[in-house]
């Protein structure tokens, strides 16, 4: 793996070794020490180009436990107002030298522009995507299935851990970045996604998804070994994309009475943060079978496991104070 | 002004001839003076020189990413004689002074002819009309209005722009996006690809509604509407409804949605962001119809030069717009000549003749005839060449041919009898 971009280049094979080493590192957690020095002597920038407290801060905890140097830099606000390309922003920062960027934008895409142009400078610099625009959040959707596989195990030991699972994603799927990355992760680990959602709130072309769609979450949550519920962002109930959030919250919240329409036991899923009392009622927050806070804490660990793919396979090499300058040297390309 | 006596050229694929070019015309080669300067053009073909409906030069406001100089440089590369500048500069040609003064910079700068396109709205807001009377009495006489980059959504203004510049038969050449389905976050087509990519989309209909809507307003109105950059098959039958009722609407097709499509922008590099969007390959197919049976009428570069840092964002944040001047002709040839689709004589109809005729240009589209300005393009209908964005005359890079092999046609350009362009 030389880049996290898109959950949809991962193998079946890459998130089994993501888990997997996520596991080791959970167990460490628990340990007095949490510190490991995998990373010592790298430097890993949490590049936040849109607000997010729970992911730059899961990095970052992921990064100092295994002894990286994290820095964040916060470059709100649109880089065309201040007049600095998205370009220049990516190649200054690396030219620091970092070992790896972890970027977050709200414009889908972003990580792997900056991935390819850092490439055409001959850079060594690694780029983890924190959730780009609408497009994709693979981190979430590994610490996600890390979370399910975990729940999964408890229960059946023995049994693979999604063939053959149905799992529903229920409510704003067109301008979810965690929907795309779950779609891709859970199906390419054989689970049966089911996309529960109004149709002014399915994405273009859903139709060749790999996925089941449905607009009547009575129907789907019977059926279903796991239902993650999405964000409804406040930005969208003033869109004209459905009537009320009243309207909402009867035709897809997941209300108490239909907590009872769920398989005894079946998991909660929420990426956060929640809108209680509209996507989510406190009851089905808060229920025994909710793992949304298994999730955040599966979180660091994942995030641990990505970092030391990424990073830890690469040879100690020179300290980073000498690549900086190495990365720098290399002329610009004409054109790129 | 020097004389030329160019020698087995097929004209416009009327079989070859010989053309003298003598104080700018084209004089009859029997008169042509003993020891005049020869051309050997065999094997080459000779066009009227190009008529560009849709370019923009940038100048007056970003002479960072072209100017009138470097842009017509372009244009003379592509074979062209005549570009229409578009109104969208800063400031705005929205006033008989404005539009004289893009004309000046032509004059004195411009490798080719230089003709503004004027404004329909003040300050291209799209609320109140530009002053489209005095750009079309100025010594500019601006013909052809539009608000390139935005739509004129509003109905009655559509209407009244119409109506206007009827009485100097003007043309309103209308960007066809209804702002309310694709507005301005709508940076490629709506589709299965924006789903994948959480890309905003731009659905047809945002196009097609729009133009629907107008050619009834030019029926309404008894005044001629111009669609430009069409992109979608849906375009093209609201194109055919309304020739088939004799409505005065004519149309345009770029090179770039003759044939790239939207599977470009998968990994989100701007220089494939452009509005209106590129298309899937259906769309591409019917715009290659229409352009072959004279449903669109023109190709229209939409030559759109922006500076590296104004592309290198985010694809949602980029400019939109890619270079066209210099390719245009290795396009039509690649996608229409080379397949069958278009005949020699049906390309000078489709970027010389029409188009000038909608600009009412009355020294550009001339037949290859004794008497006539002597503007005129020389084809290799057979070189080909990999193109390279650093080898282009505008200031700008984004260049979606580049790295791509495409035929390399234009090897002379003649603008009034003079040599703007030549390999040979």
């Amino acid at each position: 793996m030389r880049h996290l971009l898109s959950a949809a280049d991962l193998t079946g094979a890459d998130v089994a070794a993501v888990l997997d080493l996520a596991e080791e590192m959970a167990a460490v957690q628990g340990r007095p020490v949490k510190k490991l020095p995998a990373l010592r002597g790298r430097t890993v920038v949490n590049l936040f180009f849109e607000d997010s407290t729970r992911t730059r801060s899961s990095f970052e905890i992921a990064g100092k436990w295994l002894s990286a140097d994290v820095i964040n830099i916060s470059a709100k606000g649109s880089s065309v107002s201040k007049g600095e390309s998205l370009r220049d922003t990516v190649l200054t920062v690396a030219a620091m030298g970092v070992d790896a960027l972890i970027i977050r934008h709200s414009a889908s895409g972003a990580p792997e522009q900056a991935a390819r142009w850092l490439a055409a400078q001959g850079s060594e610099t690694r780029v983890v995507n924190a959730g780009d625009g609408t497009h994709e959040h693979p981190t979430q959707a590994l610490l996600d299935a890390y979370t399910l596989r975990r729940h999964f195990r408890r229960f059946a030991p023995a049994g693979d851990d999604f063939a053959g699972r149905r799992i529903a994603i229920v409510g704003d799927v067109t301008h979810s970045r965690v929907a795309r990355s779950n779609v891709a992760l859970l199906t390419s680990l054989g689970a049966k996604v089911v996309l529960v959602a109004p149709p002014t709130l399915m994405p273009a072309g859903v139709g060749s998804w790999p996925v089941a769609t449905s607009d009547d979450l009575d129907a789907v949550l019977p059926e279903v070994d796991a239902v993650m519920m999405l964000r409804v962002q406040r930005e969208r109930m003033s869109g004209g994309y459905f009537p009320t959030p009243r309207e909402y919250t009867i035709e897809y919240g997941l209300t108490r009475p239909r907590l009872g329409l769920l398989r005894p036991g079946a998991p909660i899923c929420h990426p956060g943060p929640m809108n209680r009392g509209l996507e989510i009622s406190a009851d089905a927050a808060d229920a025994a079978n909710s793992l949304i806070l298994d999730q955040v804490a599966a979180g660091v660990a994942v995030r641990m496991s990505v970092l030391y793919l990424l990073l830890g396979g690469v040879d100690e090499g020179p300290p980073a104070a000498t690549r900086t300058r190495t990365v720098a040297s290399v002329p610009e390309r004409a054109g790129v | 002004m020097s004389t030329l006596l160019v020698v087995g050229a097929d004209l416009a694929g009327s079989g070859p001839g010989n053309l003298l070019l003598a104080d700018g015309r084209l004089a009859d080669p029997a008169d042509a003076p003993a020891g005049v300067d020869r051309l050997d053009a065999s094997g080459l073909v000779a066009l009227p020189g190009l008529v560009d409906l849709h370019s923009h030069l940038r100048e007056p406001g970003r002479e960072d990413a072209e100017t009138v100089a470097s842009g017509t440089q372009a244009a003379a590369h592509g074979g062209f004689t005549a570009v229409l500048a578009m109104a969208n500069t800063t400031p705005v040609t929205d006033t008989g002074e404005a539009a004289e003064h893009v004309a000046e910079l032509g004059r004195r700068f411009g490798q080719c002819q230089v003709v503004p396109v004027g404004a329909v709205s003040k300050d291209l807001a799209g609320h109140e009309l530009a002053e489209l009377g005095l750009m079309a009495r100025s010594v500019a006489r601006v013909r052809v209005f539009s608000d390139d980059g935005r739509c004129v959504a509003d109905g009655r203004l559509m209407r009244r722009a119409l109506e206007y510049v009827r009485s100097f038969d003007g043309c309103v050449a209308q960007h066809a996006q209804d702002p309310t389905l694709a507005g301005p976050d709508a940076c490629c087509h709506e589709g299965e690809l924006s789903g994948r990519l959480g890309l905003p989309g731009w659905p047809s209909a945002a196009e097609a509604s729009i133009v629907a809507r107008d050619v009834q307003l030019a029926e309404l109105t008894g005044s001629r509407v111009h669609v430009c950059h069409v992109s979608t098959a849906e375009t093209v039958d609201v194109l055919r409804w309304a020739k088939r009722r004799h409505v005065d609407v004519t149309a345009e097709v770029t090179p770039h949605h003759l044939m790239l499509t939207t599977d470009e922008v998968v990994g989100y590099d701007p220089t494939y962001k452009v509005n209106p969007p590129l298309r899937p390959a259906e769309h591409v197919a019917a715009l290659r119809g229409a352009l072959a049976d004279g449903t669109i009428d023109v190709v229209a570069t939409d030559h759109a030069p922006h500076a590296r840092h104004d592309k290198e964002h985010a694809f949602a944040e980029a400019a939109f717009g890619m270079l066209g001047l210099e390719t245009a002709l290795a396009v039509v040839l690649e996608t229409m000549v080379n397949p069958g689709a278009l005949s020699w004589s049906a390309v000078a109809e489709r970027m010389s003749y029409d188009p000038a005729r909608i600009a009412r240009l009355p020294d550009q589209g001339r037949p290859l005839r004794v008497g006539e300005p002597a503007n005129l393009v020389l084809v290799d209908p057979v070189a080909r060449a990999v193109v390279d964005r650093d080898g282009s005359a505008s200031l700008s890079r984004n260049n979606p041919w580049h790295g791509r092999d495409l035929p390399d046609p234009v090897v002379a350009t003649f603008c009034r009898g003079r040599s703007t362009y030549r390999r040979i």
